[in-house]
């Protein structure tokens, strides 16, 4: 037989431990590239302000002396190279200097904040996964009916109504006029300081206390920013399961398993999401990650204390320590949560493994 | 030329831009925008998207005609704060009783100045970035193409939110800002492009007349990538004008008086709940134009680019 | 032929309305099918493959499907609600598709492939359904079974993927099986093996065929008739001993382009095509 089953011997066996090896080595290369490029651009961004960080500390009328020691304190008389050395060797020891607005080291605020900032996004991409990947589907069953237009419209809307206006809108409606929803922030003031952090996502915390009434009240503060990035994840979702769908839809396979007889419910959702679902990690991904930055909006219409709003109150007040920091860790996110999408994707797809 | 003078009458038109022999360069060029023209034009969604984008470009130009009262000088502010929508003012005033409508048509201006520059700098970075990495290859490519992942890397509102603090507030540092952050796309398209002309006949024949790399690029490789490249930035155009709205909310792009929308949204913040239409008018004026531009996007990538989605 | 036809097909018509007009691919095709096997010849476009789609009420979306009488064991397929079809399809009929690479799902494991297609018709456990799948793994000839049962198809070579669709196609033990250019994308090398083992199923099994392929040499010598088609039309139909008695010019076009071991043929000669048969 010409074409029998070959069996793996050892030396092949070996062989592709070794490609997989270079494989890996090769993205643990770029990740780091990637991450040495993150830091480079925050580091040239601190140095560009046109603000003199000396002044700062010292005040403008310092004298002479007293500048020149606090710049060689601050290392600023060092060549480049070196302070972006020292730079580094910060980051990596989590050190990214004092914030000037909350005097507290940034990381303890970025500890602080980011938990806020990580639950909205989760339940933003949860809640925009769930409703998106069927209401894609069926436009792509569906092709030119109601569904189609449906998710075509969503679709628009979500593309071109900026997210902070529509957060307002919300407000407006929802909770000023129908009271259906809290208001601003996370919990009303009353609950407040009743729920020791543990995990720092108010709904994990209190659920874990057993504090349903808090449990309740946060929900009815998330619900409304949580639906809007929910909405703006499901806009691209819909829209991007509706295209993978019709590309699956279209293979021959799809007309193998008609010929076998499954029923089209099968078909779908067994065969051609299955399929399909290998692209749509990367994009579910891509929406977390992007929500993570649209949050920087949403939070601050919201009064959300996440990640964003932190960032953005630290600029109003040219915190710039506190704003490379904030930037550098959602940077990181981003870049870890895409890299995972990409393991996630090696591991769904057979053909990569 | 000749060619030029021979169409006579509507139907001959048509038939010199329609034929399958042109006779000259200039005809077959006109013909293929004939027929992407008469393509486009079957599309309802994208003419009407081509009509806010004509509209919007109207406004702007005609921006001190079509305001009926002044974009930063507001009237008397005992009596005409915060007014509601009236024959008087069309769209209602602001807190500084300012005429919403005359502060939105000047706000086009805006609006456009954003995404003209932003394409202008952004297309011709990202265009010589990706055909210099495709044509030259090797170490040059592996080197541009990190920078470029680097830069995709980072979120993008973000990135913009940094320089801008860096640079310092204004309009003009907002553009530089968003500028920065959307090249990346564009080097990857045309690298793309790029990678798949370099090793075409035409391509070998003018290098082994001794063209220069220089020349092969700007002259031969260039224009070819420039449709697909136009076609990803009329689809970004919305995203920037969301970024650039974005930017104003936060107040860190056009700063007061001058009539942005993001920043009018802004402004109109504090007074929502009892004077909505402050906030709302804005708003509405940045969905109508993102959603023209979205429109258009899509169209021009049905017409100029079959094989992209669907 | 042997007992009474299986399948009965008259004026069979296949339509697409499009938006630039409509496109008739099929126009007014007729044949019946015993326990024996049939062969259908046309270059591309011709309209082999869409009448063979509508056999199994698998025409694409903007396509319409008429036809005076299209039966399947008594059974009338255009009246015949989703669900008898669906029970029809690969529980009676099957069909073997070109390409192995594409016609296999790429992220299932081929033996999950065969034991869904046993489970949708037949009333039995997974593990019956398994020893099923490898004793038709055995059956196509596949050395190690149990191995090529947890295997993705990717992993396969064309000729093994073929087997495994036939395989795959076969658990059911369908009386009527479809084979659509089933080597045509696979190498010279493997296609005889492939057609051997089509060939002792088909025939161990006693199954009516239709085979589509737009080789005449092939067809001729594999199927007991042969149906010339062109242009959605059946040109002729002939027992397959009778070719060189073929009278359609078409036909004749077909035989004098095949390339043959006595003396050389030069010019090469070219098939000519009248636009006339197809009215």
């Amino acid at each position: 037989m010409t074409d029998a089953v070959n069996d793996t011997t050892p030396g092949e066996r070996s062989r592709a431990l070794l490609t997989f090896a270079v494989a890996a080595g090769r993205f643990l290369l770029m990740l780091a590239i990637t991450l040495f490029g993150l830091l480079a651009v925050t580091f040239f961004i601190g140095r560009i302000v046109p603000v003199d960080p000396v002044l700062a500390v010292v005040g403008d009328r310092a004298p002479a002396h007293v500048y020149a020691r606090v710049r060689e304190e601050m290392g600023l008389d060092l060549p480049l190279w070196h302070q972006f050395a020292i730079y580094i060797g910060n980051v990596f020891r989590a050190d990214f200097g004092n914030s000037i607005l909350t005097s507290r080291p940034v990381v303890e605020d970025v500890v602080r904040y980011f938990p806020a900032t990580l639950e909205l996004a989760t339940l933003g991409t949860l809640l925009g996964t769930i409703f998106g990947v069927p209401l894609g589907v069926a436009a792509a069953v569906k092709r030119g009916k109601f569904a189609d237009h449906f998710v075509r419209v969503i679709g628009l809307v979500g593309y071109s109504a900026p997210i902070f206006w529509l957060g307002l809108l919300g407000l407006l409606v929802f909770y000023s006029k129908l009271g259906w929803v809290a208001g601003p922030g996370r919990l009303d003031v009353t609950y407040e300081y009743m729920l020791t952090p543990v995990t720092g996502m108010v709904l994990v915390d209190a659920a874990l206390a057993g504090d349903w009434a808090v449990f309740r009240n946060a929900i009815s503060h998330i619900a409304l920013p949580s639906a809007l990035l929910g909405y703006y994840s499901l806009a691209y979702i819909s829209r991007m399961t509706r295209s993978f769908m019709l590309n699956e839809l279209s293979q021959e396979y799809v007309t193998t398993a008609r010929v076998k007889g499954l029923s089209e419910t099968r078909i779908i959702w067994g065969h051609a999401l299955r399929n399909a679902a290998v692209p749509l990690i990367t994009v579910i991904a891509l929406s977390y990650a992007h929500l993570l930055e649209g949050s920087v909006l949403t939070e601050t219409v919201f009064a959300w204390p996440g990640l964003g709003r932190y960032i953005t109150n630290s600029l109003q007040n040219a915190d710039m320590n506190a704003v490379l920091g904030g930037t550098l860790v959602i940077g990181i996110v981003f870049v870890a949560v895409n890299t995972f999408s990409d393991l996630l994707y090696r591991l769904f797809d057979p053909r990569t493994r | 030329m000749a060619e030029l003078a021979a169409p006579s009458g509507k139907s001959s038109l048509r038939e010199w831009l329609t034929t399958s022999e042109p006779r000259s360069r200039a005809q077959a060029r006109l013909g293929n925008a004939y027929r992407s023209w008469v393509a486009f034009s079957r599309n309802p969604l994208a003419m009407f998207g081509l009509f806010i984008v004509l509209v919007l470009i109207i406004v702007a130009i005609f921006a001190d005609q079509l305001a009926t009262h002044s974009p930063t000088v507001g009237g008397d502010l005992r009596t005409e704060r915060l007014q509601p929508p009236s024959a008087a003012h069309w769209l209602g005033t602001d807190n500084q009783a300012r005429d919403i409508y005359s502060r939105l048509v000047h706000g086009s201006r805006l609006t456009l100045m954003v995404v003209m520059l932003v394409t202008v700098i952004a297309m011709p970075v990202g265009l010589l970035i990706g055909t210099v990495s495709g044509y030259m290859g090797g170490w040059i490519d592996a080197v541009l193409m990190r920078i470029t992942d680097i830069f995709l890397a980072f979120p993008r509102l973000i990135l913009a939110l940094a320089f801008v603090a860096a640079l310092g507030p204004g309009i003009v540092n907002a553009i530089i800002a968003i500028a920065i952050t959307s090249w990346p796309p564009y080097a990857r398209i045309a690298r793309a492009e790029t990678l798949t002309i370099r090793n075409s006949d035409f391509v070998v024949a003018v290098r082994l007349q001794g063209a220069s790399p220089f020349r092969i690029i700007t002259r031969h490789i260039m224009p070819l990538c420039v449709p697909s490249v136009i076609i990803r930035v009329t689809l970004d155009m919305a995203g920037i004008i969301l970024t650039a709205a974005g930017l104003g909310f936060l107040g860190l792009g056009a700063q007061p008086p001058t009539p942005e929308w993001g920043a009018m949204i802004a402004s109109g913040r504090q007074f929502i709940i009892d004077y909505w239409w402050v906030a709302t008018m804005p708003g509405i004026a940045i969905f109508v134009v993102s959603l023209g531009f979205n429109l258009l996007g899509d169209g021009l990538r049905d017409v100029l680019d079959p094989k992209a989605e669907k | 032929m042997t007992g009474a036809p299986l399948l009965e097909v008259e004026d069979l018509r296949v339509r697409f309305h499009l938006r630039t007009g409509t496109v008739e691919a099929v126009r007014g095709v007729s044949f019946s099918l015993g326990r024996e096997r049939l062969g259908i010849v046309g270059e591309s476009g011709s309209g082999k493959s869409q009448t063979a789609r509508a056999l199994l009420g698998l025409t694409p979306p903007p396509g319409e499907v008429t036809a005076r009488r299209l039966t399947f064991d008594g059974i009338d397929l255009l009246k015949a609600s989703r669900r008898t079809l669906r029970s029809l399809r690969g529980g009676r009929m099957a069909m073997v598709m070109q390409d192995p690479k594409y016609s296999l799902n790429p992220v299932m494991t081929i033996g999950k492939q065969m034991v869904e297609t046993y489970l949708a018709h037949a009333r039995a456990g997974k593990r019956e359904a398994r020893e099923k799948a490898l004793a038709m793994l055995e059956a196509v000839r596949l050395r190690d079974p149990e191995r090529v049962f947890s295997l993705y198809p990717h992993e396969v070579s064309g000729g093994m993927g073929q087997r495994v669709m036939i395989a795959m196609m076969l658990i059911t033990d369908p009386d009527f099986l479809i084979a659509d250019e089933p080597t045509s994308a696979l190498d010279v090398t493997v296609q005889q093996e492939v057609l051997r083992i089509l060939d002792g199923l088909v025939a161990e099994r006693g199954m009516g065929l239709i085979f589509i392929s737009h080789d005449l040499r092939l067809v001729s010598s594999f199927c007991d008739r042969v149906l010339v088609m062109y242009g959605g039309k059946v040109m002729e139909e002939l027992a397959s001993g009778d070719l060189s008695s073929a009278q359609h010019p078409y036909t004749r076009g077909l035989m004098n382009c095949l390339p043959s071991i006595s003396g050389s043929s030069h010019p090469l000669p070219t098939l000519e095509r009248d636009p006339e048969w197809a009215k």
